[in-house]
């Protein structure tokens, strides 16, 4: 059942959709979503809540049926053979997983139980896991106890134990402080060695960047963007000049648009913020026409793209405020 | 085959985490002891009344409080259950090839040994109050509490996979196990009651289990309620399995 590196996507869907029914009519989560995800990629799904990212993800780990369209996870549909879908993947949810009165290699044995392992078996793969996850020592104690970067790490070796083709990771390093985070990510990485195929959502975009081979963003059901980090970013082109403004930021914005070298020119969080094709030669432009104009800027600030500004020159909104 | 060996596997594991936690399994054991010590003496006097059922006071009595402790045992371990959910267990063990009817049955066949071992304790502790016992009637009436225990159990499962919080849980198993109590002539034989309340009584299937563990305390062994009892209670066990297995399966959604 271990992953092998082929040519056929792991993640495979078309025209994916999901309806609720909601007091005020139906709502559509999903709205046509088409992905593609290749085998042994750590793909990461991104969006602001609501945008339709945790029903896709319980559609593709069997959990909820689409109202149409279609989709294949390991190389089976998700809706006509769920079973040899669950056999191939390993779903590691937000809500955790591990029960708090049950020990560590307890959860493990139980599961690897559950995919047909002999105890023995079970046993030993449980040993592996709590080895390769730092867990050995905290293996006999009840989850209660755990940290909760040793409770993640628990959550996520549960989901590894049959060795899945697929593994699905919602919101893994959420909440954690930044060493465990970073512990975490290691842990993930070491995955692609084995073949295995990530799929995971995150807030980070940090995280995104850091970690994921390909990314999708999804908003209001569709997927509104999707590549590697490095070709979403090189879609921006150019610089990112965010600018702070006493007063109107809406009057600055209107009148930097005006440049020749502005691309796009908006207002996000009170700050100004411009796409410009090169930012050193922006930069004093845009102080002269300011100056002459009597208005001083409070900030300044001038990057490369960054996946922020991929994500909210697709979405319109910015991942933390959306995540808050 | 797949079922039965995942069945034992929850069996296994629910009963290892209910045992390392015993408090519940004790609580639940020291109401019935309770009634038995505080309120069964007081029948010893009502049992001379005409209309009170054969057999002495506590053979009367303790069937009576044997289905309560079976009740009450089962029809509130979905709280257990509700807290596996919102750690995330039940969603776990959805996204696995195990069978959805074992991740019910096996749940139950724990509360099942659990209300067993609670009614072993309480006809021990019966005996010197004046219960008289038969081996074959204890054993038959036994079968007849863990039947009661299979087909309570996956209503509250069920009611836990739909309501999904204790809060809302609790008043709703309130709402439901009390009316059955009270119908079934536990506290006092429902042949004390007026003839609309004994006609209502028949329809509650506590009330036949009750009677046909009279019965078997008796050792009248040729009472139909026995028949009634284990029939009545074998159909509906057969039905609320079968509705719990498929919540569990749904539970995904």
């Amino acid at each position: 059942m271990s992953a092998q590196p082929n040519t056929q996507p792991a993640i495979e869907t078309a025209g994916l959709r999901r309806t609720f029914k909601g007091r005020g009519g139906a709502v559509e989560a999903v709205a046509g979503v088409d992905l593609r995800v290749n085998a042994g990629d750590i793909f990461g799904f991104l969006g602001p809540n609501g945008a339709g990212k945790t029903t896709t993800l319980r559609i593709l780990a069997t959990l909820l049926p689409p109202t149409a369209g279609t989709a294949s996870v390991a190389g089976f549909d998700v809706a006509r053979h769920p079973r040899q879908v669950r056999e191939r993947i390993g779903y590691v949810a937000q809500s955790g997983g591990s029960y708090r009165e049950a020990t560590g290699r307890e959860e493990l044995v139980i599961q690897g139980r559950l995919f047909g392992m002999s105890k023995a078996e079970a046993g030993r793969r449980a040993i592996e896991i709590l080895a390769a996850l730092d867990l050995t020592e905290a293996a006999d104690r009840t989850c209660k106890t755990y940290s909760g970067g040793m409770r993640r790490r628990l959550n996520i070796g549960i989901g590894m134990v049959h060795r899945p083709a697929v593994l699905f990771l919602d919101e893994p390093t959420t909440g954690l402080d930044p060493q465990a985070r970073a512990r975490l990510w290691v842990e993930i990485r070491k995955l692609r060695e084995t073949g295995t195929t990530v799929f995971l959502t995150t807030h980070y975009l940090e995280e995104a960047d850091a970690l994921c081979d390909c990314l999708a963003i999804i908003d209001h059901g569709r997927i509104v963007a999707a590549g590697s980090p490095d070709d979403l970013k090189r879609e921006i082109a150019g610089d990112v000049l965010t600018i702070g403004v006493n007063g109107s930021g809406d009057e600055v914005v209107k009148l930097l648009a005006g440049l020749s070298f502005v691309r796009e020119a908006g207002l996000e969080d009170g700050l100004v913020r411009l796409y410009v094709d090169r930012g050193e030669e922006a930069v004093p432009a845009v102080l002269r026409l300011l100056d002459s104009k009597g208005l001083a800027p409070s900030t300044m600030d001038l990057h490369r793209p960054s996946l922020d500004d991929v994500f909210l020159k697709k979405t319109g909104r910015s991942l933390r405020e959306s995540a808050a | 085959m797949r079922m039965f060996r995942d069945t034992w596997l929850i069996f296994e594991r629910s009963l290892t985490l209910s045992l390392r936690n015993p408090v519940w399994v004790i609580l639940g054991v020291m109401q019935p002891i309770l009634y038995l010590f505080l309120f069964g003496p007081l029948l010893n006097n009502i049992a001379k009344m005409p209309g009170f059922p054969p057999g002495g006071a506590f053979n009367v009595f303790v069937p009576g409080i044997l289905v309560m402790t079976a009740l009450f045992g089962s029809a509130f371990v979905g709280f257990g259950l509700c807290d596996e959910m919102r750690e995330g267990v039940v969603e776990r063990m959805t996204v696995t090839p195990m069978s959805r009817v074992a991740m019910l049955v096996g749940r139950s066949l724990r509360d099942v040994i659990l209300l067993l071992v609670q009614g072993l304790i309480l006809v021990g502790l019966a005996i010197p109050f004046g219960l008289e016992i038969n081996v074959g009637g204890v054993a038959v009436a036994f079968a007849l509490l863990a039947l009661i225990g299979l087909m309570m159990s996956p209503v509250s499962y069920t009611l836990a996979l739909v309501l999904k919080t204790e809060d809302s849980l609790a008043p709703t198993v309130n709402g439901l196990t009390l009316p059955l109590l009270l119908l079934s002539g536990v506290m006092l034989p429902m042949s004390l009651a007026p003839d609309w309340l004994q006609t209502v009584a028949k329809f509650n299937p506590l009330y036949h289990a009750v009677a046909a563990i009279r019965a078997l305390f008796n050792a009248s062994f040729a009472d139909q309620e026995i028949l009634w009892g284990v029939g009545l209670l074998a159909v509906l066990t057969v039905v609320t399995i079968v509705i719990g297995a498929r919540s569990f399966a749904r539970a995904a959604a």
